[in-house]
C-alpha cells in the first residue's frame, strides 16, 4: 500500500486469540454457548444471553447481510488518509449476530442494507488477518 | 396533591460558551456554579451536595471539590451514563434530598477540549495509542472511530426502513439555527437554509457537517433543593415531575434494533406516567441533539409520532419558531453550546422560568427534556413545570 502511515494492526491478546488465529487460517470464529446454544461477539467470558460460562469457538458460516453502513469521509486516524471515503458497515451474521466490518469489492454508491455478503480475509502487514466482507458471489448464498 | 415535585432547580448558571481558551473545565465549572448561587440567591456555604457529570477532562472528578473549595458537604459524586447523565443526576438528587441526605445539591458540567491549535472534530477523537490490543484494535483496523459512524449507520438504517431523507435531517437543523438566532448564549447565529445543509461536507454519509453538533468550551451549573426551601428564594421555582432513565441494552445481537428503537419509548411514557401529565400537555421539547437524527428518532419513540413518520412529522417546520412543537428552543446542541444532556436541561429551566425572551415558547407549563448516551444506548428524560404537579 502506499498510505505513508499504516493503519492500526489489532495485537490479539488472551481472550480474542482465537478469533485472529482462525483468521489467520480463513476462518470467522465467534462464541458459541455451549449451555443456551446462542452466538455472540466480539468476545467475553460468559454468555450475553444465558451468561453461563461455557463458550467455546466455533467457525461461522461467513455468510451474512449488510444490516447499514456509513461511509467515512473524515481522517481520525493518520492510516486513513489515503482510503476516504470509505465504508463502515455492521452485518448481521447468519448465525444472529452483528459485527462491524468494511464491505470490500464493491462501489460505496452500490451498498444497499439488506444485500447478501460473503466473509474473506485481508492480510494486515503480513502477521495478522481481518475479516472483511463481499457481495455474496453466488444467488442465494 | 396527587403527583408532589420530586425537587426543585432554583439555580442555573451558563458561562459563555464556544472558543473560549486558556481555562480548565474546572474554572469553567467554578464560574457556572458562581452563576447558580447568585441567580438563586445562596451562598457557596449553603450548598452541602455536589454532583459532577463525568466526561473526557480529567479535572472534572472527585478532587473538583477541593479546587471549588466546598467544605462540609454531606453528598458528593461524579456520574456518568455518557449523554444521559444529566437526567441521572437529577433524579439522584432529588432522591438524596427526599432521604435528607441533603438539603442543596449543585449539578455541574463543564468542559474544555477546544484549543486554539485543536478544531472541534479533533478535540472529541482523542489520542488513538497504537497498537490496540484484541478486539479494540480489530475496531480500529475497520477505521471505526468516535460517535459520528454509529449515528450515521443509525441514521442510514433508518432511511432504509423508513425512507426518511436528508431533507428531513436538514429541516431538524435549519429550525435549530433559527432558535439560536433568538438566544443570547448561541454559538452559531449565521442564518442556515436547507441549501445550507445540503451543501455543508460529509462528516460521515449520510451525516454532513450540519447534522453534528458543536463542541464547546463552557460549563452550566444548577442547583436542586426541596419544594419547601424553593418557596423562599429567589427565582420561581422549577419543579421536576417525572423523571425515569432506559438502557435497553445492545448485545450486538441481530434480532434487536437500537439505531431506530431507542431506550427514549420506555423513559418517556414512565416519565410522563410520574409526572401525571400527557404529550399533549407539553409546551416544549428539549432534546438531546447530537446529531439532527437523535432528534428524529427521540419524536418518534416518545410518541409525538409514529415509528418510521418522524421524518414526515417534521417536514413542515413545526419545530421551529412558531411552530406546532417548538423544539430545542435555544439552538441545541447543534447550534447553541454543547454541553451534553446540560443543553437541553438548561434551556427547559430557562423556558420553565419564562425567562426566554424572544424564544420564550408561549405554552411552558410542562418541558419534557431528553438526554441520551453512547450511540443511542441510554436515555433520561424528565419533565420540568413550573406548576407543583400534572
Amino acid at each position: 500500500m502506499s498510505d505513508a502511515v499504516a493503519k492500526p494492526s489489532p495485537v490479539p491478546d488472551e481472550i480474542s486469540a482465537p478469533f485472529f488465529d482462525g483468521a489467520r487460517q480463513g476462518r470467522l470464529m465467534l462464541q458459541h454457548c455451549t449451555a443456551c446454544d446462542g452466538w455472540s461477539f466480539p468476545v467475553r467470558e460468559r454468555c450475553p444471553h444465558c451468561f453461563a460460562a461455557k463458550l467455546e469457538w466455533r467457525a461461522a458460516s461467513g455468510k451474512g447481510t449488510l444490516y447499514t453502513f456509513a461511509v467515512m469521509h473524515q481522517v481520525m486516524n493518520p492510516g486513513f488518509a489515503g482510503s476516504v471515503p470509505y465504508n463502515v458497515s455492521q452485518v448481521d451474521l447468519d448465525e444472529g449476530v452483528r459485527m462491524v466490518s468494511n464491505v470490500v469489492g464493491i462501489e460505496n454508491a452500490s451498498l444497499k442494507p439488506g444485500m447478501r455478503l460473503e466473509v474473506v480475509f485481508e492480510s494486515h502487514d503480513g502477521t495478522v488477518s481481518i475479516p472483511k466482507f463481499r457481495p455474496a458471489q453466488q444467488a442465494g448464498a | 396533591m396527587a403527583n408532589q415535585p420530586k425537587g426543585s432547580i432554583v439555580g442555573l448558571g451558563v458561562t459563555p460558551m464556544g472558543k473560549i481558551y486558556g481555562r480548565r473545565s474546572v474554572d469553567f465549572a467554578a464560574e457556572a456554579i458562581a452563576l447558580a448561587l447568585e441567580d438563586a440567591g445562596l451562598h457557596k456555604n449553603d450548598i452541602d451536595g455536589l454532583l459532577i457529570n463525568a466526561n473526557i477532562p480529567n479535572d472534572m472528578d472527585p478532587r473538583a471539590q477541593m479546587t471549588l473549595g466546598f467544605e462540609n458537604l454531606s453528598l458528593i459524586n461524579v456520574m456518568s451514563a455518557y449523554g444521559s447523565t444529566a437526567g441521572s443526576m437529577m433524579q439522584y438528587a432529588c432522591m438524596a434530598i427526599r432521604e435528607g441526605l441533603a438539603k442543596t445539591i449543585v449539578l455541574v458540567y463543564a468542559d474544555a477540549p477546544l484549543t486554539p491549535s485543536r478544531g472541534a472534530g479533533a478535540s472529541y477523537s482523542g489520542p488513538h495509542r497504537f497498537p490496540l490490543g484484541g478486539m479494540t484494535g480489530l475496531k480500529s483496523a475497520y477505521g471505526d472511530f468516535g460517535a459520528n459512524l454509529g449515528y450515521a449507520m443509525a441514521a442510514q438504517r433508518h432511511m432504509h426502513l423508513y425512507g426518511t431523507t436528508e431533507d428531513h435531517l436538514g429541516i431538524i437543523a435549519v429550525g435549530q439555527r433559527q432558535w439560536a438566532q433568538l438566544s443570547p448564549w448561541a454559538q452559531m447565529k449565521a442564518p442556515m437554509t436547507m441549501a445550507d445543509h445540503h451543501n455543508s461536507r460529509w462528516i460521515a454519509e449520510p451525516l454532513r457537517l450540519f447534522d453534528c453538533c458543536l463542541v464547546s468550551n463552557g460549563a452550566v451549573a444548577l442547583i436542586v433543593t426541596s419544594p419547601e426551601r424553593a418557596k423562599d428564594l429567589k427565582q420561581k421555582p422549577v419543579n421536576v415531575l417525572g423523571y425515569a432513565q432506559a438502557a435497553p441494552g445492545d448485545n450486538l445481537n441481530s434480532a434487536r434494533h437500537p439505531a431506530v428503537e431507542t431506550g427514549a419509548k420506555k423513559s418517556g411514557e414512565a416519565a410522563l406516567r410520574m409526572a401525571g401529565v400527557t404529550r399533549a400537555d407539553i409546551g416544549s421539547l428539549q432534546l438531546y441533539d447530537c446529531y439532527t437524527y437523535t432528534v428524529l428518532v427521540t419524536l418518534e419513540d416518545y410518541g409525538f409520532c409514529a415509528k418510521g413518520e418522524g421524518g414526515p412529522f417534521v417536514a413542515d417546520g413545526k419545530l421551529g419558531p412558531g411552530g406546532a412543537l417548538p423544539t430545542n428552543t435555544g439552538g441545541g446542541q447543534l447550534s447553541g453550546y454543547y454541553m451534553w444532556a446540560f443543553t437541553p436541561l438548561s434551556e427547559a429551566v430557562v423556558q420553565a422560568r419564562g425567562q426566554g425572551g424572544a424564544r420564550q415558547v408561549p405554552n411552558n407549563d410542562f418541558t419534557m427534556v431528553s438526554g441520551n448516551g453512547g450511540i443511542l444506548n441510554f436515555h433520561s428524560t424528565l419533565i420540568l413545570s413550573p406548576h407543583t404537579s400534572g
